[in-house]
């Protein structure tokens, strides 16, 4: 039997409108294992809502409700704003989608690194460097030293991202939450930061939670797939088993992506029956 | 005869030290209703070499032919009516304070046409969107339907040559797949020439003929999308891109 790391029991979040309130996650329930756990969905699904609400990233006038989101069994829902700050980044890292918006522009990576992990523990200057410097290389940056005095934006993306991935991974968290982290990437580059996340979270035990809307990537890298749509889990299917998918929305999306090996003169159109929306979210739990 | 022909294309942005060669010594052509595909990593110019077409690169030398017409430095208005171009992010570029029938009216208006008002009703119908959303600002529309007013734009002054910029990569699969279906409607039914950049081979394997995959600013290969799909790719580079992409 698989620890679990992360219990996740009827969630919800809420924003209030002038047009009533809109549900964006519709009471979903999930555990994470020491697992790679991939949440797909179109936009709007409430796939990177879910992300934040774990963090309890999301602020008034947006409320988030659950009956538990428990770490190693504390529930997160009971803590303060201060106690919270301990488990953000400490226990549960996120990686946001573009790193061009998630790095500070006017300090130099290796600062930034340092402060994180200064925030973290209590090293000096000098220990602290050599930690940066060694996680750096720990997401195949070549040049470390180099890449420790540059600024951001003399960075590509590929290497912004494994920036960020280097700094989440250094207060060694248990989770790790991936909000499209290569959605921003070209493909070539996409794998090496896949490849990188994989070895880290396999290397330390960590779970990882992984937002994307590619299939496809979905289906190669995770190990579980969550498929959302409009804020309910509509099913859930291990990942190497993702082309046995069985709920109508899954097969829509799976057919609607162009084939190299099967080429057709239409593509199929996603129909979306309202029903899907009523039916009640599948447990993720295990 | 060929719709456009491309040889020996130069662009580069800034000068002296600074100098960078976004394109360098391009060469292929396009024949009349062909499709046909420009993949890469981003900063391979593969963008650059449509905006060089559509007269947004500043920079550039060797030779761009259109239908025949060598392209100069100072467009003729003849010109804006054969090519037009899509852009990737519908998000940015549409006008965010005027409604799809203005944006449609203005560009009719310009290039001359009388009837706008039949004109506008029979653009929205052919991109599917219909009379409800002519008087819709762009924040009231979703990201599908916002690409399919700027498709609407761009085929306004009934162009032969229609430049794809990454159509599809803002988008949802879901919405993509109609997005794509509408386009390949489209050029069978006005007999359109498309020129598609894209960074996903899957979607160019299915939208085009012929492409050529680019590496730092240079054409590595040129090939039939045949080849794409038994994967027999010459050049390394793109065997190595097509490994990554499957």
């Amino acid at each position: 039997m698989m620890d679990t790391l992360l219990d996740v029991e009827d969630l919800w979040v809420r924003f209030p409108s002038r047009q009533g309130v809109f549900d964006a996650v519709r009471g979903i329930s999930f555990t994470l294992g020491r697992e790679r756990l991939g949440i797909v969905g179109e936009s709007g699904s409430g796939k990177s809502m879910t992300g934040r609400a774990i963090l309890r990233l999301i602020r008034p006038p947006g409320i988030v409700e659950a009956k538990q989101i428990s770490l190693g069994g504390v529930d997160l829902m009971q803590k303060t704003e201060k106690e919270m700050r301990a488990v953000r980044g400490q226990r549960i890292s996120m990686v946001m989608q573009d790193p061009k918006f998630s790095l500070n522009p006017v300090m130099t990576i290796g600062d930034q690194i340092i402060e994180a992990y200064r925030q973290h523990n209590r090293a000096s200057k000098t220990e602290a460097y050599a930690k940066a410097l060694e996680m750096l290389e720990a997401v195949s940056i070549r040049d470390a030293d180099r890449v420790m005095r540059a600024y951001p934006h003399e960075m590509s993306g590929g290497m912004g991202q494994r920036i960020m991935i280097a700094m989440m991974l250094i207060p060694n968290p248990e989770i790790l939450i991936a909000d499209e982290p290569t959605s921003a990437l070209d493909v070539s580059v996409q794998r090496q930061v896949l490849d990188i996340m994989d070895k880290l979270v396999k290397d330390r035990g960590m779970g990882l939670i992984f937002i994307s809307h590619d299939l496809n990537l979905v289906a190669d890298f995770c190990d579980r797939v969550l498929i959302m749509y409009a804020g309910r889990i509509v099913e859930i299917c291990e990942a190497d088993k993702l082309n046995e998918a069985k709920h109508p929305y899954t097969r829509g999306l799976l057919n609607s992506l162009p084939r190299l090996d099967a080429p057709r003169d239409h593509l199929e159109v996603l129909k979306r029956d309202p029903a899907w929306a009523q039916a009640p979210s599948v447990s993720g739990r295990i | 005869m060929s719709m456009l022909d491309i040889d020996a294309l130069n662009v580069w942005f800034g000068s002296g030290r600074d100098r960078v060669d976004a394109v360098r010594a391009a060469t292929f052509s396009v024949a009349k209703g062909e499709s046909f595909g420009l993949v890469g990593e981003s900063g391979s110019g593969k963008s650059t070499i449509l905006r060089a077409i559509s007269g947004l690169a500043p920079h550039w030398s060797g030779q761009m032919v259109v239908e025949g017409t060598p392209l100069t430095k100072v467009r003729p208005k003849a010109f804006y009516k054969t090519v037009q171009m899509v852009f990737q992010d519908p998000y940015a570029s549409l006008h965010p304070r005027h409604s799809v029938d203005q944006v449609l009216g203005e560009t009719l208006h310009l290039h001359g046409f009388s009837d706008i008002d039949a004109r506008v009703v029979k653009l929205l119908d052919d991109v599917g969107l219909g009379q409800k959303f002519r008087f819709r600002y762009p924040h009231q529309l979703s990201g599908g339907q916002r690409q399919r007013v700027a498709i609407a734009r761009a085929l306004a002054p009934e162009p032969e040559l229609l430049l794809l910029d990454e159509p599809t990569s803002a988008l949802d699969v879901s919405v993509q797949a109609e997005i794509l279906n509408l386009l390949v409607d489209l050029r069978r039914d006005r007999g359109l020439t498309y020129v598609m950049v894209s960074h996903d081979l899957s979607v160019v394997g299915h939208m085009c003929e012929r492409l050529a995959v680019m590496k730092d600013g240079a054409i590595v290969e040129i090939m039939g999308v045949e080849t794409l799909r038994k994967m027999e790719a010459k050049h390394p580079y793109s065997q190595s891109l097509l490994a990554a992409s499957v």
